[in-house]
């Protein structure tokens, strides 16, 4: 009996052997009948998918951070993989502090940031990039950072930066306090408390509305600029999408997000007084205004930039922000570096940035996208 | 330990001898028995030595680098510079949702499972046993998303309500706007969470009181109400304490739920209406994914002190339990 068993498990056992080394062969059978990589095209999405360079980019990309470029990233990763078909991009869209960490833990091959490293972040990087490489900021995306409200009966509001400052900070906590009004002559403006949301986690959009406010409007922001939200009060949501959600959700309410977060729950936005001529929309094209006159302010192969918030050129819309990629100079990971190259051109190239417009976003100007396309080719 | 490749070894090759029951296996299986056995409890000794001994070691490097006061401080910014975090807000956070959560799911416990034990006709008792113990069946991110879609936009009314009746209470004064993202929702999501267990517990509880004490007080004349306060309820109360304490422990380690509901701030209120607070379990899970070196440190400190809070409490309603020893009820 004690025989038979073991017969039987010896059975089953070289079955499994034989069962899971078919399967083996099988599968490497049908890796080589696909190879050949983008002949085929299949790019039933655009068109855009035919001009991609794969460049024997192959296998999984990660790469995670910003939630504000996500939209962005969503149509540029479909697009790419439909030209690509050996490689897999996944973007987690969490917040820019996160995507640092993962970056500088060496988990992502790429990371998505609003804000560029910070001196001490350039340093940890350097751990991961072998070979005396550090983190590159590279500019690829440009966008409005709406500032989205949800007031029944009001359909368009006009703030400057001080009300903003001031809504933001608690010191104006009704929709039809007067300095609002005062913008708006011809609103019909409810007696309802302003609920202002705010983002939990550390978040380069935050960042860089705090830029602006304590650039714009000093006197009613006297935080530094930080990630982390310094005002007391207001309420927290965690991811952009989040805080698009309750703005949305609750009557009385107003928070910031990318624009496109606006676009697609169709969230009405602030157009700002900037003391042009007009008040200006936020819209893409004008946040591509603004982001013209943006200056390089790294070093090297680094392109962090220098935004100007106080802009009063007519249709400048100066609460923008500039979504960063961020990769090693050199010494990227081996197992990525192809597929890292590969995309970013094609997002940094006239293809993707083309895609940007499309969706509520703005472009990089050409003379500083010139400058990362060449980066890019030269990541090692 | 004993080796492990003991069930390779052939077990002992009979003897010609027919006398031995084949039922034994010898001594060979004795002793691989004992080793796995004491391997095993060893194994979580040590399990449970690495997990205590990793949380001391990293958060005491984080409490080193802590510019500002571990107890007292009220902010948690640990990537800032100078590094300044305190667990305050938090601990404060993690008790009052606990406590508000208690408050309400202890009596509707345990009026459900008298209502199961004693009133219910059996055939709606059971299935309705098994449905409270459903509850305990749903995952938590479920309740999360059920809490901030459903919960929140329903709870503003019965808010205002408890502004305007009960605002002199101080506590359920509402001093700033905003929806129902607060600790007053947390503690109602989190009550609903630990109403099965405590709920089973109670129940099982209720239904091992001695027939003979309700029948005597029904021999006397006592109504149902008065059988159950005379009897059932006094045989009870320590298993009611120590279903709660259970329940109390699942509601302080709670997560997912609470990250979702909450409007997480670093201010330590006592109007439970406003939104704001924190918890230490919604703060590891919100924060984790973002911190630094030093961050992850200072996230595992506040864990620990969950675990200690959490040790107390378990120790606790164990000692309540010990006290009563003919009390046998549900194993918890």
């Amino acid at each position: 009996m004690k025989l038979q068993r073991k017969n039987r498990l010896r059975a089953t056992a070289l079955g499994v052997i034989a069962v899971s080394s078919a399967l083996a062969l099988t599968a490497c059978g049908s890796d080589n009948n696909s190879g050949g990589g983008s002949t085929g095209g299949g790019g039933a999405t655009t068109g855009a998918a035919s001009s991609v360079k794969c460049d024997g980019a192959k296998g999984q990309l990660l790469a995670s951070g910003s939630s504000a470029q996500k939209n962005a990233m969503d149509l540029w990763v479909k697009n790419y993989m439909a030209g690509c078909k050996d490689a897999q991009i996944n973007y987690k869209a969490s917040s820019s502090g996160d995507g640092i960490v993962a970056f500088t833990q060496g988990t992502v091959g790429f990371a998505g940031s609003d804000s560029p490293l910070n001196a001490q972040q350039v340093e940890d990087s350097k751990k991961v990039c072998t070979g005396g490489g550090q983190g590159i900021n590279l500019p690829m995306v440009g966008g409005p950072i709406a500032i989205g409200f949800h007031v029944e009966g009001v359909d368009s509001l006009v703030l400057d930066a001080s009300t903003i400052a001031k809504i933001f900070n608690g010191k104006i906590s009704k929709w039809n306090d007067e300095a609002i009004a005062k913008l708006n002559p011809n609103a019909k403006l409810p007696d309802l408390a302003i609920q202002a949301f705010h983002r939990s986690t550390d978040s380069g959009t935050t960042d860089n509305l705090t830029k602006y406010l304590s650039a714009a409007a000093k006197a009613d922001w006297p935080y530094p600029p930080a990630k982390k939200w310094a005002a007391s009060g207001g309420q927290a949501a965690s991811g952009s999408g989040d805080v698009a959600a309750q703005v949305k959700q609750v009557n009385g309410a107003i928070g910031y997000f990318e624009l496109s977060y606006a676009a697609s729950q169709s969230i009405k936005t602030v157009d700002i007084n900037t003391g042009a001529s007009a008040p200006v929309k936020a819209t893409a094209e004008n946040a591509s205004k603004a982001i013209a006159a943006a200056k390089i302010a790294g070093t090297g192969k680094d392109l962090a930039l220098k935004l100007d918030y106080t802009t009063k050129a007519d249709g400048a819309y100066p609460l923008v922000l500039v979504t960063y990629e961020i990769a090693c100079d050199k010494g990227n990971k081996p197992a990525t570096l192809a597929a890292v190259k590969s995309f970013l051109s094609y997002t940094a190239g006239a293809d993707g940035q083309k895609l940007l417009t499309e969706a509520s976003y703005a472009p990089i100007p050409a003379e500083i996208n010139a400058k990362v396309i060449e980066t890019v080719n030269s990541l090692s | 330990m004993a080796s492990s490749i003991a069930t390779d070894t052939p077990p002992p090759a009979p003897g010609p001898s027919t006398t031995r029951r084949t039922a034994s296996t010898g001594r060979a299986g004795d002793k691989i028995f004992l080793g796995l056995s004491r391997g095993s409890g060893i194994l979580l000794l040590v399990v449970m030595a690495a997990i205590a001994a990793f949380l001391s070691v990293r958060a005491g490097i984080a409490i080193s680098q802590d510019q500002g006061n571990f107890l007292t401080t009220f902010d948690w910014n640990p990537a800032g510079s100078p590094p300044a975090f305190g667990i305050a807000v938090l601990l404060f956070g993690t008790v009052v949702s606990s406590v508000i959560a208690m408050a309400i799911a202890v009596p509707v416990a345990v009026g459900i499972a008298l209502f199961i034990s004693h009133y219910a006709p059996r055939k709606l008792a059971a299935p309705l046993a098994y449905v409270v113990d459903l509850l305990a069946a749903v995952p938590s991110i479920v309740y999360g998303v059920w809490g901030a879609l459903f919960l929140v936009p329903y709870l503003g009314g019965l808010n205002e309500w408890l502004d305007t009746y009960l605002g002199w209470t101080f506590v359920f004064e509402k001093t700033e706007v905003g929806v129902a993202r607060s600790m007053f929702t947390v503690g109602i999501l989190l009550a609903i969470m630990i109403l099965p267990i405590v709920t089973s517990v109670s129940r099982e509880v209720f239904l091992q009181v001695p027939r003979m004490n309700e029948e005597a007080a029904l021999a006397l004349g006592a109504t149902r109400w008065e059988v159950i306060r005379l009897s059932v309820l006094p045989f009870g109360r320590s298993g009611v304490i120590s279903a709660s304490m259970l329940g109390l422990g699942r509601a302080l380690g709670e997560t997912m739920a609470v990250a979702t509901v909450l409007s997480p701030s670093y201010v330590l209120s006592l109007h439970v209406l406003d939104p704001g607070g924190g918890t230490f379990a919604q703060n590891i899970a919100a924060k984790f994914d973002e911190s630094n070196q030093l961050g992850r440190d200072a996230l595992i400190a506040s864990g620990l002190v969950l675990f200690v809070l959490t040790l107390l409490v378990n120790g606790a309603a164990r000692m309540i339990i010990a006290r009563r020893k003919e009390y046998s009820g549900a194993a918890a």
